[in-house]
């Protein structure tokens, strides 16, 4: 039975918003709990603890300010694949997502440098409290990105056949997804000061 | 943003252009303040999430059209700040002592901790 999943294009009338769009938003304030839950937790390891170790002689800056200039590129190409399909230019859809997918990659590369050189040294989650909330939140973190990076790769490969068909449909498909990989963009901007330069 | 012009469109990717430039500049700031060694914990911390709270802002607005969403998205958002703002407020009435500084303990207080062996040997299990 083929049954058609109703307001995916037009809006609801009583929300002023898609299915999927208050779906997202409410996903994510899910995800907004769980990452506070965590930094909060660094909150109280942190100030209840006798002594806490010099973080930046643990992690490697250079590194994760890499990373970070990777997820904002990567945010402003995300938006960019957007843009395009509004603009009808299925190109350059193509393109942007392609470098999103790709910048997602490339954050991965870094990090998995950066957790070798972790373990070459030692550390692991038993060592102490903050590289222990480190591993957790830098790797749930990155359990996000591939997540994202499912999703995008699947909109920028098989899932883009939709744009043939279903245009619209396609393009609030891409916003959707969008409005996942910046919030995923946003957890490192405060993930990045907390663990790395405090 | 279903329905906008063409040219509402390419305005707008100028501004995502813009804050993206905004964004990769404020990270630059934010690691030159780390290497300014401020004397107080608090002072660094105020800093650090003042400049991630911007750079945060721009994305949530901008990025993900926060500027221009519907009151259902502004609402789950403000049940959901008030909950962070609760599982905040838990180490504060906890360790509240600890944070405001009228029970320092040894690192706030300033007093150097102790440091991790560049090669600290696996522990013993």
């Amino acid at each position: 039975m083929d049954m058609e999943i109703p307001y995916t294009v037009e809006v609801r009338p009583d929300t002023g918003l898609t299915s999927p769009k208050l779906g997202i938003w409410l996903f994510l304030a899910s995800e907004v709990m769980l990452f506070g839950s965590m930094f909060s937790s660094l909150v109280l390891l942190r100030s209840g603890s006798e002594w806490w170790p010099v973080q930046s002689e643990i992690v490697n800056i250079p590194l994760a300010t890499l990373n970070t200039a990777v997820l904002i590129a990567s945010s402003v190409t995300m938006v960019m694949a957007w843009a395009s399909l509004k603009l009808n230019d299925f190109a350059k859809y193509k393109l942007y997502m392609g470098l999103t997918f790709l910048a997602g990659v490339g954050f991965l590369v870094i990090k998995t440098i950066e957790y070798n050189e972790k373990f070459t040294h030692h550390f692991y989650p038993s060592t102490n409290n903050f590289i222990a909330i480190y591993f957790l939140m830098t790797g749930l973190h990155a359990i996000h990105v591939i997540g994202g990076m499912v999703v995008n790769g699947f909109l920028w490969g098989p899932g883009a056949k939709m744009w043939k068909t279903e245009p619209e449909k396609f393009t609030n498909r891409v916003e959707v997804a969008g409005l996942y990989w910046h919030f995923v963009d946003l957890v490192w901007i405060f993930l990045f000061p907390v663990l790395y330069l405090l | 943003m279903s329905h906008d012009s063409p040219e509402e469109i390419r305005r707008t990717i100028r501004k995502f252009m813009m804050v993206g430039a905004a964004l990769i500049v404020l990270t630059g700031v934010t690691v030159a303040v780390s290497y300014i060694h401020l004397e107080s914990i608090y002072a660094r911390v105020a800093v650090a999430l003042l400049v991630a709270g911007v750079k945060g802002s721009l994305v949530a607005l901008i990025f993900m059209h926060l500027t221009a969403e519907k009151m259902w998205v502004y609402f789950s958002l403000a049940l959901t700040a008030m909950f962070v703002a609760l599982v905040f407020a838990l180490p504060a009435w906890t360790e509240g002592d600890h944070i405001v500084g009228s029970r320092p303990n040894k690192w706030s207080a300033g007093v150097e901790a102790p440091h991790m062996p560049a090669h600290s040997p696996a522990p013993e299990h």
